[in-house]
This record gives structure tokens, sequence and C-alpha cells, in this order.
């Protein structure tokens, strides 16, 4: 063997040992978890990498109680409303913003993106005098309408720039045949737009799948939260004990979801996502 | 069917006037063809009889109804577009189902219309297909039959054949034609190619910064140009242009001296203009005779391109001038590098004054 075919050797294990690294270092918390759940309580505080045992008593524990499969029911009502909104609306709001000429158009597109930095914290107590003056507090409706409110105006954002790619001369072939603008939208854009909205809505659905901050603020009963605080308040048989196997088998539980979702979509998201990269 | 009458037309877009008080009438079952240079405002005017651009100025009658304010589809008119604008995810029949099912027609009506189109326009093979599986010049078909199927009282095409390639497009332009023939139906057509205006139109409008330059058949604006514009934009290889200076005029014709051409006497009647005013002369190439040089009106040959039925000489006046163009049946005699002299056939030759504007014939030669 020559010194080049030594280097060569030497640049490709160099190369997947760097990706062996990256790889550990994304996976390993998630796949601790995993583990953790699967275990024993008993097994808890030895540190194992390998599964001995599988025991499934964390799984059952949690199934069996009736707020975290309330809480789990509650999350998907709460995350599909928002898909639902944010989408009818972001669909809406693009074809006016994306098609349609009028003053200040550019100010209202920054404006949503300005509205979209804001952190968290910062609106939490001007919206929870928004959601006690509207009634919501302690109801399920109160999160949709936090949530529409952070992820419409990246909704916007990402539909409009895809709507603004969408060939000019489609929309009016659809004027020629006598189209009104909703036509337009739902007959001729609508099916042309789903990679961008699988891309959205899957997006819109993570934030709110996981959102912690509000679900914990604007609820009060066991059985209007939602996952993330469900998961937060699980608690032990005596004060000084945190349950971690049942923690990290909700986790795992709520988790695999999503991993579904964006297996079946991600296609379409790294599609949706470059969709506006070249011409922006 | 129905007519079109343009008076007045004026659009602005903020502060540039694109349409400057257009005039044109655009008679029953006649097709007619726009064409221009790019900008020069011929797809504007297209837009504003569809209905896609809103008229700033004066009225548009499309038959005996004013539509300055009507939608499109209250105008009555079909448009195809030049990337064709199919839905891409309908199938041929839907494409053209579309507008017929958004103006709520009766099933039966909708499947008897579509049929119809897709017979004469033979696309019935390919009703259950979608676009990205049919070839360009099905597609052109398809577009033109979902504007057809809806029995507009004009049909537009807005540069419907320029994203073919060259045989395509001829074979295109043939399937155009035979549809007006058969049809009868008022088409106006927008290109920038004047090959297409000249074998397509019954009339031509050539337009020019948001102005008309001329109206007329394809035989008028080729042989009676009115301004040097048309005469140049007309015609391929394109007309020569040579500078000429008036000597006299009487009521047969007029004198002019060109460098190059020596004196020609020529019909047209410059009584308007003044003695050594200077003009433009025209000749087509076809109209220009090559011989053996004498004295100093001579020219080089430059180049002689061959296209197998006839043979384009050109030549240099002097180093640096534009070429000049003569066009005859092959084979050709001449070669690059000779010396020739010019003789334009002067009952052929065009003459345009100082502003452009093509000077008419004298009325004795008019008469004979």
């Amino acid at each position: 063997m020559n010194q080049y075919q030594l280097t060569k050797l030497a640049k490709r294990v160099g190369f997947y040992a760097l990706i062996a690294v990256v790889m550990v270092y994304a996976i390993f918390p998630f796949y601790y978890a995993v583990i953790t759940s699967l275990k024993p309580s008993s097994d808890l505080f030895r540190v194992d990498f390998w599964l001995s045992t599988v025991d499934f008593g964390n799984y059952v524990q949690i199934f069996t109680q009736k707020s975290f499969v309330r809480a789990i029911f509650n999350s998907i009502i709460v995350s599909l409303s928002v898909v639902f909104i944010a989408l009818l609306l972001g669909i809406t709001a693009s074809y006016a913003l994306g098609r349609v000429r009028f003053r200040g158009r550019t100010t209202v597109l920054l404006v949503i993106l300005g509205v979209s930095m804001f952190p968290q914290v910062a609106v939490l107590s001007g919206l929870f005098e928004v959601i006690r003056g509207l009634g919501l507090y302690n109801n399920p409706a109160g999160l949709i309408l936090s949530y529409t409110i952070f992820t419409l105006p990246f909704t916007v954002w990402v539909l409009t720039t895809f709507m603004k790619q969408l060939p000019m001369e489609l929309e009016e072939a659809a004027i020629m045949d006598g189209a009104t603008p909703w036509v337009t939208i739902t007959k001729v854009f609508l099916p042309l737009m789903w990679p961008a909205m699988a891309t959205t809505g899957l997006l819109a659905f993570i934030a709110a799948w996981n959102e912690f901050l509000f679900a914990l603020t604007f609820t009060l009963t066991d059985d209007q939260r939602t996952v993330p605080v469900a998961i937060a308040l699980i608690s032990g048989g005596s004060q000084h004990e945190l349950p971690w196997g049942p923690i990290m088998a909700a986790s795992v539980t709520v988790t695999v979801p999503l991993v579904i979702l964006v297996m079946i979509f991600q296609r379409r998201i790294v599609s949706g996502l470059t969709a506006g990269a070249v011409k922006g | 069917m129905a007519s079109v009458n343009l008076s007045k037309i004026n659009k602005v877009f903020g502060s540039t006037h694109i349409i400057k008080d257009l005039d044109l009438e655009v008679g029953n079952g006649e097709f007619v063809v726009f064409v221009g240079p790019s900008g020069c405002g011929k797809s504007t005017l297209l837009r504003l009889i569809a209905g896609l651009e809103s008229i700033s100025g004066g009225e548009l009658k499309i038959g005996d109804d004013v539509v300055n304010d009507l939608p499109p589809r209250e105008r009555g008119v079909g448009m195809v577009f030049q990337s064709y604008a199919l839905y891409p995810h309908m199938t041929v029949y839907e494409n053209m189902a579309f507008g017929l099912k958004l103006a709520k027609m009766a099933k039966e009506t909708v499947d008897d219309r579509v049929m119809a189109t897709a017979r004469i326009l033979q696309l019935e093979e390919l009703l259950h297909r979608k676009p990205k599986e049919l070839s360009g010049g099905q597609r052109q078909r398809v577009a033109m039959g979902r504007a057809m199927a809806r029995e507009p009282r004009i049909l537009l095409f807005d540069e419907p054949l320029s994203n073919l390639d060259a045989s395509l497009r001829v074979q295109m332009r043939n399937e155009i034609a035979r549809l007006h023939h058969r049809l009868g139906s008022t088409m106006i057509y927008v290109t920038h190619d004047q090959v297409e205006a000249m074998t397509l139109a019954d009339k031509i409008v050539v337009l020019r910064d948001g102005r008309i330059e001329q109206v007329g058949s394809p035989q008028t604006l080729y042989q009676q140009p009115a301004t040097k514009f048309v005469a140049g934009f007309i015609g391929s290889p394109t007309m020569n242009f040579m500078p000429a200076e008036l000597l006299g005029s009487d009521g047969d014709g007029c004198k002019v001296k060109a460098p190059g051409l020596g004196e020609l006497a020529l019909p047209q009647d410059a009584s308007g203009q003044r003695h050594g005013t200077d003009l433009t002369l025209g000749v087509r190439p076809e109209h220009l005779r090559l011989a053996e040089a004498r004295g100093d009106n001579s020219f080089e040959i430059v180049n002689v391109e061959y296209l197998g039925n006839e043979v384009y000489v050109y030549l240099e006046p002097q180093a640096g001038d534009t070429l000049l163009i003569h066009r005859s049946e092959a084979p050709s005699q001449w070669q690059i590098g000779q010396r020739v002299a010019l003789v334009p056939e002067t009952e052929h030759v065009h003459l345009f004054d100082a502003d452009d504007r093509a000077l008419p014939l004298a009325k004795a030669a008019a008469a004979a």
C-alpha cells in the first residue's frame, strides 16, 4: 500500500468516525430515555448502556392513569386544531400577501415576522389577561388561540413564498375560466401546495405538541392539561422520589407519533423547505 | 363570434404610459395579429381586451357591448397563454371542463362540449392524461381546447408558439391557420415573430411604443410599408436601407442620388420635399440586382450564404457600414471578395423622408 492509498484510507476512517460522534451526540439522550423507560424501577440508578431485561411496567403504569390518557387526547385536539386553523388562515393570508398588489404589503409581512420574534415569556401576562377576558382560562380553546398566534407567522411566511412561485399565468387562466379567488385557491392552488402545507403543518403540529409554558399557565385542572405538562407533573410515591421510569415512558410515548409523522412527510418537508430557497 | 372595437384606448402603469390613444377595428371572423418588438405594448393590449388589466381610458366594445368594466368571464373571451398554464393536477378532460363546470352547466352539456372540442383538436385519445404526460404540441392543443370549450366570442393568443421548437412551431402555426379557416371565429394573436404574423394574419397591426405604426394585410405591409420601421420589421432578410439625396421631382416621380448607386429615377412623389433633402432609400433583398463592377460604384462581397433554394449575398458599402443583402435563386455565380455594382429595381424601391414616413407614389406611376 503506498502513501496515497494510506492517506485516502485514513481520511475515510476519520470521516466515518466523525459521523459516529455526531450520531451519538444526537441520538444518545433519546436512546437513554428509551432504555430507562424499559427498566424496572429497582434498576433505575444502575448505569447500563445495554438492556438486559425488558420491563413494560412503566408503560402499564402511565396508561392506567386516567389523567395521562386524557392529556394525550387534549394534546391531539389542540395540536390538530392549531394545524387546521393555521393552515386555513395561512393559505388565505398568503394569497393576499403573495398575489394581491396592495399598498403596505411588505410592511404587513414584516410586522407578522416581528410578532414571531417576541419570546413567549414577554407576552405571557398580557395573553393571560386576554384569555381570562375571553373566558378561555383552563380550556383547550385558550391553548389553541395562543398557539395559533405563534404558529401563524411562519405559516404565513412559508406559504407566501411558495404562493409567489406559482406561475402568474395559472391564476390568470383560472380567472379567464371564470374562477373567483376562493375557487382559484381551493381548486387550483391547494392541490399544488401540498408540499408546503405538509411542511408548515407538521412544524405547527410539533410546536403545539411540545409547548409547555402556555400549557402550564393557562390550565388548572388535570382533565384540561396537555401532555408536556402532564409529564412534568407525574409524581412519585413520596415527595423525595422522582419517578424517572414513568416520566421516560411517557416521553417516549409522545415522541413516537412525531417521529412517525416526520418519516411519512420527510420528502415533502425537504421539497417544501427548499422550495422558497432558490427564488426569494 | 363578434367584432372588437377599440377607441382611444389608454393604459397607464404608474408613471409609464403603455398604450396611447389607440383606435382599432377587428372585424367579425377576422384573424388579427399584433406584432412589434418587445416592450411595444402588444401583450398589454391583448390583456386589456381579455380583461386581465384594467383600461385607463377609452372604450372597448366586443360585439355591441361596452365591456370596459366587465370581468373576463362575462366578456366571452377565451385565452391561450404563452406557458400554456394548464392546471397540472387535472387531466386534459378536467382542464377543458373546468370553466364549463364553473359556469354551472349541466353535466351532459359539459361532456358534449368537451368531446366536441377534443374531436376538433384531435385530443380524444389524451383526455385522461395529465399535462406532464403530454408533449409540447399536445399541451398547446389542450390550452387551445380549454379556451375554445367555452365557445367564446373571440379567441386570444399570447405568443402561443414561442415555447415550442422550430419544426413544431411551423406545424402548430399551420394547425392554428386551418382551425381559423374551419371555425371562422374572431381571433387576436400576439407575436414578436414577423413570419408568424405574415403567415397567419388577415390583418397585421404593427405596434411601436404603444402606438399603431400601420394596420393592413400582410401583402400591404410588405409592398407598401407606411414607415421605415414597418419596412424594416416585416420581411426576412430585412430591407436594405441607404442614404439618398433628393435632386428633383415632377409629376411623374423624382430623382435621387445615392452613394454607390449613382442617380436613380424613382416613381415616388417628392413634391412636398425640398431639393437637397436627405432621404432614406429602401430596397428588399430580392429587388436588388448584381452586375459586373463598373467605375466607382462598386461594393465588395463579404459573405455568401447558400440555403439550397436561394442564396444571400452580403455586401459592404464601406468598411464598418451595415451590410446590404442581395437575395437570388440558387445557384449563384458570385463569390466572396468580388467587387460588384448594385442595380435596384426602381419600381420596387421605397423612399422615406426625414421623419421615416414613406413617400407616396406619384399619380402617373400609381395609375400605371
